[in-house]
């Protein structure tokens, strides 16, 4: 097969005596939606941390189309590609919905300070196109009606979707969705479904998911990783998966 | 020409063309009345420093409200912008005889070395999270005033003569620009209320095109989620540094402006007080309200001066309307209801 989008080797990261993620071996490949799922505290939410440097891993590497990601900051690791969403929602509240997802093109169209004070035709170009391609995202997750309204004021199930529209303003090669259905009703969650795989076809973007909704997982992931205890537990197709007795015993408990 | 006006007037932005209207109809009202009655002596000896107050209130709500970071030495930008500018105004005084050109380059200079401290400080610091930026501009503060208190600086037909230590520079028919503790002694008055005016101005329209812009939302998104703003590519040292630069650079505007509508100025003049007082007027403006920040520092700048012949009542009144204004600028129903009856009053201006 060809090179990986992402290719994680042997990662693993302790906090003081406790060791959140070992001895990880996981790799998405273009166009591919993977899903990572486990039981509480499995350690998932860290491993998006130390994929999106958030967190330095103690051991391991971590390749980004075959480069080496794993010494970059945050920053650099979104601009080399990798963008995410957050368990607990990160919005900017303040701002409008539509200057949220704005806000995610600001290193895609570069215009500078002197610019901005003069008010340049580049600067107003640059702008017109941001705006462009924000109404379309907006449109895509169902956003456009509320552009103008605050983020924090947006429901629950919006302030997900806008972090995902946010996510793909950045224009990544990977998508990191942490839990991108908690909190919402199966009829959103079915909707949502319909979305990532549009937004994959779209944007052609790979995409690894973390949900604890297993009708979610089972039905939009084409490979699956199972995280206990911070380490792997299996990985394989929906099918491999729900038939595993390792999994089973982990999620049901012994 | 079009985007200008399209900034100034465009529909999108209401509170921007409140902010425009509000500035040009006061200016206008108060011209007006100055040709027309003999206004009082009080009164017009405020309009300048009102002017700059708004000033230094914007360019700390560029901090505080739009960047989120808290800087407790506002003044000491202003002292920079200042003496810098009384020192350019004295020295180019013989060679620049025009006063308002005169005035364009000292503010001018007052606003780059200004900028110039706020880079030298805020590019350390603003590279940690955390409150540091309060604490090292308090010493900023500090420090600006002490040194500036301690500078003695005269030019004569041999050039500039500097000491830190006496007033003695035996200067040979020359003029003293910096005279230590009693600062600037005699600068000339160059500054007026339309140069006040047509600054407000010039602040307005830098902050809201850098609000409006790709960089303003970096600087916001970075004050509201940090976290996710790294997440998105979002720098967050540079923002916060290019918001902290910008607001010196208007600080040091602001107090150029301020030296040169008096002809002595102590440092003492821009001291912590200076800097909490400018604060409070933001804070009680509302964090990020530009048109709060106005309406906050005219009202409680101006009225403790006006209320002086009332004595004892003065602090009772100023309480009252400290109270009011904060109701009014920070509370959301109010809010809601104001920006109702200006939609309102728009929609009836544009029809007729
Ligand atoms: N900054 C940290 N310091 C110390 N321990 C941490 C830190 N972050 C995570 N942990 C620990 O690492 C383990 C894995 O946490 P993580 O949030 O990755 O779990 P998760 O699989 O995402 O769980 P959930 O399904 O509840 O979101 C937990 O035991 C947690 O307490
Ligand atoms: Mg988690």
């Amino acid at each position: 097969m060809n090179v990986p989008v992402l290719e994680v080797k042997n990662l693993g990261i302790d906090f003081g005596g406790l060791t959140a993620v070992n001895k990880l071996n996981l790799e998405v490949y273009a166009h591919e939606i993977v899903g990572l799922i486990g039981p509480n505290g499995a350690g998932k939410t860290t491993v998006f941390n130390m994929l999106t440097r958030v967190y330095e891993q103690s051991r391991g590497t971590i390749c980004l189309n075959g480069q080496d990601i794993g010494k970059m900051n945050t920053v650099e690791v979104n601009k080399a590609g990798i963008a995410r969403t957050f368990q607990n929602i990160r919005l900017f509240g303040e701002l409008s919905v539509m200057d949220n997802v704005k806000t995610g093109m600001n290193n895609r169209f570069e215009y500078s300070i002197f610019d901005t004070i003069f008010h340049t035709p580049k600067r107003k170009k640059c702008e017109e196109e941001i705006e462009k391609k924000a109404e379309e995202l907006l449109k895509i997750f169902h956003l456009y009606d509320s552009k103008d309204i605050k983020a924090s004021s947006l429901p629950y199930g919006a302030q997900r979707r806008l972090e995902i529209a946010r996510a793909l303003a950045t224009d990544p090669k990977l998508l990191l969705l942490d839990e991108p259905a908690a909190g919402m009703n199966p009829q959103e969650t079915e909707e949502l479904m319909n979305t990532i795989r549009f937004i994959r076809d779209k944007f052609d973007i790979a995409i690894l998911l973390i949900e604890h909704d297993m009708s979610l997982v089972m039905n939009i992931c084409e490979r699956i990783y199972v995280l206990n205890y911070g380490t792997l537990l299996a990985k394989g197709s929906p099918d491999e998966i729900r038939n595993d007795e390792k999994v089973i015993k982990a999620y049901l408990g012994d | 020409m079009k985007n200008f006006m399209e900034l100034l007037f465009g529909k999108k932005n209401r509170s921007r063309t409140i902010s425009f209207l509000m500035v040009i109809v006061a200016y206008v009202v108060i011209e007006a009345l100055m040709h027309g009655i003999r206004m009082s002596r009080l009164f017009t000896s405020l309009l300048v420093p009102t002017c700059c107050y708004i000033i230094l209130g914007l360019s700390l709500n560029l901090v505080v409200g739009f960047s989120g970071e808290l800087s407790l030495g506002h003044a000491g930008f202003m002292a920079v912008g200042a003496f810098t500018a009384v020192v350019a105004s004295g020295l180019l005084s013989s060679s620049i005889s025009n006063a308002i050109l005169r005035l364009i380059v000292a503010v001018l200079c007052g606003s780059i070395v200004s900028g110039l401290f706020g880079l030298v400080i805020s590019v350390p610091v603003l590279k940690l999270s955390g409150d540091y930026l309060a604490i090292v501009t308090l010493a900023f503060g500090q420090i600006i005033k002490s040194l500036i208190t301690n500078i003695y600086l005269g030019f004569d037909s041999n050039g500039m003569h500097f000491s830190f230590v006496n007033n003695n520079l035996s200067l040979n028919n020359g003029k003293m620009l910096l005279s230590g503790p009693m600062g600037a002694t005699d600068t000339a008055k160059i500054a007026n209320f339309t140069s006040g005016f047509v600054l407000i101005l010039i602040a307005l329209f830098i902050i809201y095109s850098l609000i409006d812009s790709k960089y303003g939302r970096a600087i916001m998104s970075a004050r509201d989620n940090r976290i996710a703003a790294e997440s998105i590519g979002v720098d967050i040292s540079k923002t916060k540094t290019l918001a902290f630069v910008t607001s010196a650079i208007l600080a040091g505007a602001s107090g150029a402006l301020y030296a040169l509508n008096y002809s002595t100025l102590q440092p003492a003049k821009f001291d912590f007080n200076t800097s909490i007082l400018v604060l409070v007027y933001v804070v009680f403006g509302g964090l990020g309200n530009i048109n709060g920040t106005i309406v906050a520092t005219t009202v409680l700048y101006v009225l403790p001066e006006m209320l002086r012949s009332l004595q004892d009542y003065r602090m009772l009144i100023y309480a009252i309307v400290l109270i009011v204004v904060m109701q009014l600028t920070n509370s959301a129903k109010l809010k809601q209801y104001v920006e109702k009856l200006s939609k309102k009053l728009f929609k009836k201006g544009v029809a007729e």
